[in-house]
């Protein structure tokens, strides 16, 4: 038996096991509350998680760093979940194909609502440039986003986590908000949900409906490229 | 299972290896969804192709697990935010009122010009 309990924290809060662990006990408790409230947008399992684990990690004095560190293999799946969206995407092709132009169109407006919004708030409310810069990815994916915010020297860590709590308020948001538009096209309300709030978004549309959800992935993945165009255009005309 | 989760990540390294060479600004797990459904189409033409993962809901059933749980992966950047404690504190107001209202506005003009086009293409059909 290990006489020292502090030397075991040391080797477990240094090992990838335990921060793993966590991620994950925690993600299945908030989501299983989620479920247990039939989904409600209030119990959002990554609101819940996020100031779970984080209040862990300052109650314990262990760094972002430490935990990414284990953490990362998660953050990792972000990629090939991306991928994964072409079997949605493949086994509603018929769908998705019947309503290519009302996408088309809806992904320019919604693109640049997004950046455009963004960026002229934050002037209004006398930002300095840096966070502007660093919130003008918000609506797309983390992985691209923080490569954008990369590109304009802006701050990509702040960047990701605008990102996440962009998609967060996206996704507590966007049930009650279509409700009250009382617009019922499930395709309109997950592609919506796929351009404002990228995969929290879309993880949230296809918890409330898979036609949704499939369009919320195809917004997703849309939204990613014309982003990564628009971003830079827009900083540069609307900062001169 | 393993095959199928291998061929979603050759999917994204082919990818990430073809954007990087050819140096343009799309993601790489984008050109690897791009990649994916291709595939799929293409297993619909040729049925020798329905071998392996492309068989049998192999590369199906392993992409309905992991979307099944896609709020989990964003967790580790999310809590990236305990780095970003003190400029939240300064500044934590205002970004979160500039999220909010973005984010609605966002929503709104998407789902309005989704809506107003389908019925404006729609109505185009029926009418030619």
């Amino acid at each position: 038996m290990n006489d020292n309990p502090f030397s075991l924290w040391v080797y477990l809060s240094q090992s990838p096991l335990l921060w793993l662990t966590v991620t994950l006990v925690t993600y299945a408790a908030t989501d299983a509350v989620s479920l247990k409230t039939r989904r409600h947008p209030l119990a959002n399992p990554v609101l819940h998680s996020l100031w779970i684990i984080g209040l862990f990690l300052l109650l314990t004095g262990t760094s972002y760093t430490t935990y990414f560190a284990g953490a990362q293999f998660v953050h990792f799946l972000l990629g090939p979940a991306t991928v994964a969206l072409a079997v949605p995407l493949y086994e509603n092709r018929k769908r998705v194909a019947a309503a290519v132009l009302p996408m088309l169109v809806a992904l320019a407006v919604g693109s640049l609502t997004a950046i455009v919004s963004v960026v002229l708030l934050a002037r209004a409310f006398g930002l300095p440039r840096e966070i502007i810069l660093s919130l003008a990815p918000k609506s797309v994916t983390a992985g691209v986003a923080m490569g954008i915010s990369e590109s304009l020297h802006a701050d990509p860590s702040l960047t990701a986590v605008s990102v996440i709590l962009t998609g967060i308020m996206g996704a507590i948001i966007v049930t009650p908000l279509m409700n009250f538009t009382g617009i019922t096209d499930f395709r309109g309300r997950g592609f919506a949900a796929g351009i404002a709030a990228h995969g929290i978004g879309t993880a949230r549309a296809f918890q409330v409906d898979e036609v949704a959800g499939v369009f919320a992935g195809i917004a997703m993945s849309l939204n990613a490229l014309v982003t990564s165009l628009l971003v830079p255009l827009a900083v540069t005309y609307l900062l001169r | 299972m393993i095959a199928s989760l291998s061929l979603i990540l050759l999917c994204q390294l082919v990818g990430e290896v073809a954007v990087r060479a050819l140096a343009v600004p799309v993601p790489g797990p984008v050109v690897g969804l791009v990649l994916l459904l291709l595939l799929l189409l293409a297993r619909d033409r040729y049925p020798a192709l329905a071998r392996g993962p492309l068989g049998n809901d192999g590369v199906e059933s392993a992409s309905r697990g992991m979307l099944a749980n896609l709020s989990l992966l964003f967790i580790p950047a999310g809590v990236g935010v305990v780095q970003k404690l003190d400029l939240l504190a300064e500044h934590g107001i205002a970004i979160l009122v500039i999220l909010a209202v973005s984010v609605i506005v966002t929503l709104l003009a998407t789902v309005a010009t989704f809506v107003a086009a389908s019925s404006l293409f729609s109505r185009e059909d029926e009418t030619p």
